[in-house]
């Protein structure tokens, strides 16, 4: 069978249908900054910025741009009425103390029971940078990956055992791909959906880990 | 400073003594705040890319000359201006950050691929929680971030009601050099918007710390309500033009 995958803007708009109303959501750098395009009508959702925001707006129009205000990517963003500024420590203890609902982050690998690698590919003479990632991925109180599921050589990014170096163990809550969506268990992997036309065999083989099936 | 109804000469002696032993913590200028820096001093610089970034005081630091230093900043310098220009002049031995490697981080890539520079990387929120931790007192704390992972390696380790955390140690600054936006005589700051970031923390956490603010006020024009870092954590103040902070850490588009 054939199947097509979720581009990035479907992806993100399928990440953003998980969100409820209320939420307290850190999006991580690159990709899951789209989900904010997505967010449902309807709904009100709290943006955290790790540099000390909370109801982060979207980017100004263009001659408005206030580097005062800026995201953790460092790009020119606004501030919804309602917004707050806040120190540094501050903002890392909303993430370490639980207080945020969901963090949404890209990966390099998953394993099954959720250890995440997302800040080091450990190349020899790489520069290492770690930023925030290891604070988001341990403490909001679900961390959502958002990633496609094969690399571009083809092999399972959703792993038994990351072979990079590790963000944070156990984290990983979900995991949105390009093709189905996963849940991470203490027990392994067990299906949320996959797109028109990909089997759950079928996923399974791409993996090549076994994957419960949905709840 | 009482004035009574007489004119007398001693009583304008005594309102000038009074004058005199007033605080102020207003500094002249940048150079006369930094004067005394010793070599082998830790700088705690505020500043998340390029907001909050104080250029002018880093300047200062440049000219005024200390070698040796330990940098404390989330980054490690944007282009050529403000901490990468401190970078290059070759008189920083160690950098504390947890994102040194940038779009336009090309100073400090340099030394360090060429092992001229030190890297202590420690994830962002333990880098902001271990300066709280120096001014608070707090001799060192467990942390869950970081916890099985290659930056905790070597790091005395707990478990806590059923969860595992990792002792992180205290940054204390000798120096602190930060970005506010207005002050007051007796040190007290506001700052402005997202350029917020580490200042508050920092001033807290070095023997001395210096503020640069746009805005110098009297007594009582901030709204207590509003002071986010109360004088008692700030050693001077220096008055500088607004100018508005450049975008830093992002590709340029073409």
């Amino acid at each position: 069978m054939s199947y097509t995958r979720r581009s990035k803007d479907e992806l993100a708009q399928r990440v953003a249908r998980d969100i409820h109303d209320g939420a307290y959501v850190n999006l991580g750098i690159g990709q899951p900054t789209l989900v904010a395009n997505h967010l449902p009508a309807g709904i009100e959702v709290i943006l955290h910025s790790e540099n000390g925001i909370l109801g982060m707006g979207p980017a100004p129009s263009e001659g408005q741009e206030d580097y005062d205000l800026i995201n953790a990517g460092k790009q020119p963003v606004t501030l919804l009425p309602g917004g707050a500024f806040f120190h540094h420590a501050d903002s890392f203890g909303m993430m370490r103390g639980g207080h945020l609902d969901i963090c949404v982050l890209g990966a390099f690998q998953v394993s099954a029971t959720g250890d995440l690698a997302n800040w080091s590919t450990g190349e020899p003479g790489a520069i290492p940078a770690v930023g925030g990632a290891m604070d988001l991925a341990i403490g909001a109180k679900q961390t959502w990956v958002m990633m496609d599921l094969l690399t571009k050589k083809g092999e399972s990014k959703v792993v038994a055992q990351c072979s990079y170096p590790l963000t944070g163990i156990g984290c990983v809550k979900r995991i949105y791909s390009d093709i189905a969506t996963l849940e991470c268990n203490p027990q392994g992997l067990r299906l949320i959906d996959t797109v028109d036309g990909l089997s759950h065999a079928e996923l399974e083989q791409l993996v090549g880990l076994p994957i419960a099936p949905a709840a | 400073m009482g004035r009574v109804g007489d004119r007398s000469g001693r009583c304008w002696l005594l309102s000038i003594e009074s004058f005199l032993f007033m605080i102020n913590k207003i500094a002249p200028s940048v150079e006369a705040a930094l004067a005394g820096l010793p070599d082998g001093a830790t700088v705690l610089i505020g500043g998340f890319g390029t907001a909050g970034i104080p250029n002018e005081l880093i300047d200062g630091l440049i000219a005024q000359g200390a070698r040796d230093l330990v940098i404390v900043n989330n980054n490690a310098g944007n282009g050529e201006s403000g901490l990468a220009a401190l970078l290059k002049t070759g008189r920083v031995r160690k950098v504390i950050c947890s994102f040194p490697r940038q779009a336009d981080s090309h100073i400090f890539d340099g030394l360090y691929r060429s092992g001229k520079i030190e890297l202590e990387l420690t994830p962002q929120g333990n880098l902001a929680e271990r300066i709280r931790a120096a001014g608070a007192g707090i001799g060192a704390f467990f942390s869950p971030t970081g916890y099985g992972t290659e930056l905790a390696q070597g790091k005395e380790t707990r478990e806590i009601q059923g969860k595992m955390y990792v002792l992180e140690m205290p940054i204390h600054g000798d120096l602190a050099l930060i970005r506010a936006e207005r002050g007051d005589r007796w040190g007290n700051l506001m700052y402005r918007k997202a350029a917020r970031n580490f200042g508050p923390v920092m001033a807290t956490a070095a023997k001395k710390t210096v503020a640069t603010v746009h805005d110098i006020v009297e007594l009582g024009q901030m709204d207590p309500e509003h002071v986010v870092t109360p004088g008692i954590f700030v050693t001077h103040i220096v008055q500088i033009p607004r100018v508005a902070t450049q975008a830093g850490g992002i590709k340029k588009a073409a």
